[in-house]
């Protein structure tokens, strides 16, 4: 028990407590204890600073983007793979589109490079002999569609999984008493299929929307110089180049714990308004 | 694939028959969504075989070698960056993954014995972290605050037991009859001895899956050794593949020695995709042992609960 233990007191309590130094004006040879105390100095001059703001909007930006347009695509992935008969295919399919959630994202962005970049499978077989079909990596305005196709390929397939749990422990028998009352395919999805989801579709919306402060900070350190910090600054990489490579160490940490105090009043608040509406919730 | 195959095999009496306009929906999409993912391993896998003549022609790509070559495999192998890099990759993969299954074994052990002295406290300590995991800066500080900062140490320890891992072993411990345990302590075993000759025998499989899991993770991170190692000679594989995603070392991954000297020909894309085949190789060998147990629910329990 011990060295997991001694873990846990280090690496994340200990560290936790590293956060004062958001309160105080950090100098890495005096020390976090010995380090003098300025009160919310270091928030005013988080909040004074465009960059936070653009960063913080462009965070807010792609997980809303996510929201609407991943979301869905598990759900949807899970119903089709549900409606297939239990055999071969099924599986081959399962194991298919899981594979990617084992892939690192530099993998991921590198295959992505290597079909859509400027010198790219697509753009070599589509767009001609010089011609540049599709202008991506770098260009500001693709940014946000290709972090969510990145995403949905890499984890549309795994996120099917819980999706998946859910279809399996629908009861048979109320299809079969939907179809006996004369309910067709259509209305036995609706009636059935879709209400029998619902507790998972919004316990993942609240850890989602609990969750919309951060937006795949690996996916985004990756590409993030390439597309410039107007629009693919979020708040994670913020926090990293700002305290880690300009070692403006109090502001980061302001960065951070504002980004955790607002992740957890969302989850509190998103929690409660399931209860309001008579759903589970993640917690009671 | 026949049209027949796609429909359940038993399919109920009060269910309709498939309509053909539906399962060639159906079956289009399965189609789409098999080739979208299948399609880039395979221009990467085409491209790091094809020869440098041909992918100098397309400019960067194939998607058929007209000759199946190791040039830039062999060109990896000559050159000792990568080597040292997966050599990295590979230990901190096996010690990390070593040290974290141990931790976590053991922790979620006592954790699940009825009556351990402070066990609810240290629960309730650990999930506490679900909701307020400690950041990067303070983590960065902890760890250089130790001294642990350019040692491989850096790598694992600060991530050693994974939340999520310890709640899904410490379920399935719990899940093993009490009578077990009972019967044991009157033959006069210690806890030690209970833990490796009953509960580890039976929980092959969820150890294998939380193994297999850390060690993906510690074969995919990329993050920490940009985080705490300074000198980029001691880099894993895969923050050494990130100065070629990022587009900073002029889409060079590595340089080639001689290639220049000898005037031969040489297509970087072809260096650069046969790393990203390396560092995808070993997930693509545990893959199947991760899905075999997948199946058997140990984690979809988990999930649920």
């Amino acid at each position: 028990m011990a060295p997991g233990v001694l873990y846990f007191l280090v690496f994340q309590y200990l560290a936790l407590f590293g956060n004062a130094i958001a309160f105080k004006n950090y100098m890495p040879f005096v020390g976090v204890w010995e380090s003098e105390w300025v009160g919310f100095a270091n928030f005013q001059a988080l909040f004074s600073e465009p960059a936070f703001w653009q960063a913080a909007l462009n965070t807010v930006v792609l997980s809303l983007l996510q929201l609407v347009f991943y979301f869905p695509v598990p759900l949807a992935l899970a119903l089709l793979l549900h409606s297939l008969m239990q055999g071969r295919l099924r599986k081959f399919v399962q194991s298919v589109v899981y594979l990617p959630h084992f892939i690192s994202w530099v993998i991921v962005v590198a295959l992505f490079q290597q079909v859509l970049g400027a010198d790219g499978a697509v753009n070599g077989l589509l767009g001609g002999s010089d011609g540049h079909l599709l202008d991506i990596f770098g260009n500001p305005d693709a940014f946000r569609p290709l972090m969510v196709v990145e995403l949905i390929w890499k984890e549309c397939g795994w996120g099917t999984i819980i999706f998946l749990a859910a279809l399996h422990n629908v009861d048979e028998g109320l299809y079969e008493a939907a179809a006996l009352d004369g309910a067709g395919p259509w209305r036995r999805f609706w009636h059935v299929t879709l209400p029998s989801l619902r507790a998972v579709i919004i316990l993942l919306l609240i850890l989602r929307l609990g969750d919309i402060l951060s937006v795949g900070f690996e996916q985004i350190l990756l590409q993030r110089d390439m597309f410039g910090p107007d629009v693919a600054e979020v708040i994670d990489t913020y926090v990293y180049h700002h305290g880690i490579r300009d070692q403006n160490w109090g502001i980061a940490a302001a960065a951070a714990l504002f980004k955790g105090v607002i992740g957890a009043m969302l989850v509190f608040s998103t929690n409660k308004i399931a209860h309001r509406m008579g759903e589970q919730g993640v917690y009671r | 694939m026949s049209i027949t195959a796609l429909t359940r095999s038993e399919r109920p009496a009060w269910k309709e028959k498939p309509k053909l306009p539906t399962q060639a929906a159906k079956g289009l999409a399965l189609i789409v969504t098999v080739v979208a993912v299948v399609v880039p391993f395979w221009v990467v896998i085409a491209t790091s075989f094809a020869p440098d003549q041909q992918v100098i022609e397309n400019g960067g790509y194939a998607v058929w070698p007209k000759e199946w070559t190791f040039t830039a495999y062999e060109r990896i192998f000559d050159q000792g960056q990568v080597t040292d890099s997966l050599m990295v990759s590979i230990g901190i993969t096996l010690a990390g993954t070593l040290f974290s299954l141990a931790s976590t074994v053991m922790l979620a052990y006592a954790l699940a014995r009825p009556g351990v002295v402070g066990g609810r406290p240290v629960m309730v300590m650990i999930l506490f972290t679900f909701l307020f995991p400690a950041g990067m800066i303070p983590s960065f500080l902890v760890v250089n605050s130790l001294g642990l900062r350019n040692t491989y140490w850096a790598l694992f320890l600060p991530v050693l037991v994974n939340a999520f891992n310890l709640v899904v072993m410490r379920g399935f411990f719990q899940g093993i009859p009490g009578e077990l345990f009972e019967s044991a302590k009157l033959d006069g075993a210690g806890e030690l001895r209970i833990l490796w000759t009953i509960v580890l025998p039976l929980s092959k499989a969820v150890i294998a899956v939380v193994g297999l899991f850390y060690a993906v993770g510690y074969w995919n991170d990329f993050f920490r050794a940009l985080l705490y190692l300074d000198d980029s000679s001691k880099w894993p594989l895969q923050t050494l593949m990130r100065t070629y995603v990022t587009g900073l070392n002029n889409n060079k991954l590595i340089d080639v020695q001689g290639a220049a000297a000898e005037q031969v020909h040489y297509a970087p894309q072809t260096v650069n995709m046969a790393v990203v085949v390396l560092a995808t190789v070993p997930i693509l060998l545990v893959y199947p042992f991760i899905q075999r147990y997948f199946t058997k629910g140990v984690l979809t329990g988990a999930i649920k609960s």
